[in-house]
């Protein structure tokens, strides 16, 4: 084959691959606390909204899980500045994913509260909970705790997925690969690099989100 | 050349459609066969070949799909293989949705009980006769949902494909966006297609499923 792999030269350029890293982690806690809270709003609009709201986050839902992240990016990165909205392109990349991940996670939450057996509910009532006390404690809680998994796996697939973020040229981890690349040529070392970079971090935030499993159970 | 949007540029992109499916049927011809594999080898007794089955499931699942794209973009040249484009990403798109694939088939056949087998071998069925009679009619009623469900996920990541060239609806879109400086209707419009392509198929994974568990 006669090739010779050169890692060294990527390796030179750690300080980008570092701040690539840091900005990766980054757009990922933001999404995933901005992609829970819309989903956690949307998947009550779903279910306890009026007619028109469960039509809004229906229409919402599947307008995004049925078309790309890519080109969702692209109408967010395209789209802002032509309504006058004129945002740094982090802020912009956050916003895209967030609302991204806002719809798998609202279906995820949503299957969770429909799981949640009616008698409990009325259980609940019949003992005098107040309205807000049932949702907190018999609905959304067990809710969460159900779903789980589903939906810190798709928290890893987020994670996995900041890496589209690049094609919009937010400087994270992929895009620093790129940036290497360009310099260097090392094409396929840097993205072995890369890859495995990302493999690692879905493996640490798999054990992360174990260890929050058995904390938050524990507790209760 | 900068020039007006214009009644063809939704034609082109329409046009442009058909790659997009054609990259799609590609990989999963290829995902196929080896998520065929990955099933077989995840569910059979062999521990070597489980331990395997998982491994291959985690690294794909580990990856983002754009690194797998450039690895195997980049890779191939490197061992002396000169490949297109559209191959490069054949590939890649293959090796990934049989990391998918693999892992719910192997699901889908883990879960038919055991005595399930029992009963069919007590039938005096040999083990070809068991999986071709009793065994994968039942698993397929069961994959096939998240199945379809899985394809509109690679519909929609076929787009990735234009990072390396290759010219489907997304590089087409970003293609006319730069040619007419009008990038956000073109995108919405792309958009659009891919909706018209994956919305029917989302639905009718949704009455499978729905079908199944009332069925069940």
């Amino acid at each position: 084959m006669g090739y010779s792999f050169h890692f060294r030269d990527v390796f030179a350029a750690q300080d980008a691959l570092l701040s690539g890293l840091a900005l990766t982690l980054q757009l990922t806690a933001t999404t995933i606390v901005a992609g829970f809270v819309i989903g956690l709003a949307v998947a009550a609009a779903a279910v306890y909204g009026p007619r028109w709201a469960r039509a809004a986050a229906h229409a919402y839902v599947e307008m995004i899980r049925n078309t790309p992240l890519l080109v969702q990016l692209f109408v967010v990165f395209f789209g802002l500045p032509s309504i006058g909205i004129k945002l740094d392109v982090i802020p912009v990349a956050t916003i895209g994913l967030a609302i991204n991940l806002g719809a798998y996670a609202s279906e995820i939450i949503r299957a969770g509260i429909e799981s949640i057996p009616k008698s409990q509910v009325e259980a609940a009532v019949a003992l005098g909970l107040t309205g807000r006390q049932v949702f907190r404690h018999i609905i959304l809680v067990p809710a969460l705790k159900n779903v789980y998994p589903s939906l810190t796996s798709q928290f890893i697939l987020l994670m996995l997925a900041t890496s589209v973020a690049s094609q919009i040229a937010a400087p994270e981890l992929f895009y620093a690969g790129s940036i290497i690349q360009s310099r260097t040529y090392r094409d396929f070392e840097v993205y072995t690099i890369i890859a495995v970079a990302y493999l690692a971090l879905a493996l640490l935030l798999r054990v992360v989100f174990a260890l929050c499993y058995r904390l938050l159970v524990r507790r209760r | 050349m900068i020039r007006e949007l214009s009644w063809v540029d939704p034609l082109y992109l329409i046009l442009a459609l058909r790659w997009t499916v054609a990259i799609t049927l590609l990989a999963l011809a290829g995902g196929t066969s080896l998520g065929l594999v990955v099933a077989a080898c995840g569910s059979s007794g062999n521990t070597a070949a489980r331990l395997a089955a998982r491994g291959y499931v985690g690294l794909v699942q580990g990856i983002p799909l754009l690194a797998w794209l450039f690895l195997f973009f980049f890779g191939f040249p490197i061992f002396g293989i000169d490949v297109p484009g559209w191959l490069a990403a054949t590939v890649a798109f293959s090796v990934y949705s049989a990391g998918f694939l693999g892992e719910i088939w192997r699901g889908a056949l883990i879960s038919i009980p055991k005595t399930q087998w029992e009963a069919s071998a007590s039938m005096g069925l040999s083990y070809l006769e068991q999986l071709r009679h009793v065994i994968i009619p039942q698993a397929v009623r069961i994959a096939t949902p998240p199945t379809v469900g899985f394809i509109v996920q690679l519909i929609k990541n076929t787009s990735l494909a234009s990072v390396i060239g290759f010219v489907e609806l997304t590089r087409e879109g970003q293609m006319t966006a730069a040619a007419t400086l009008a990038p956000l209707p073109v995108y919405l419009m792309v958009g659009a297609l891919y909706f018209a392509l994956c919305y029917p198929l989302t639905t009718y994974s949704r009455f499978l499923e729905r079908r199944l568990h009332g069925a069940g």
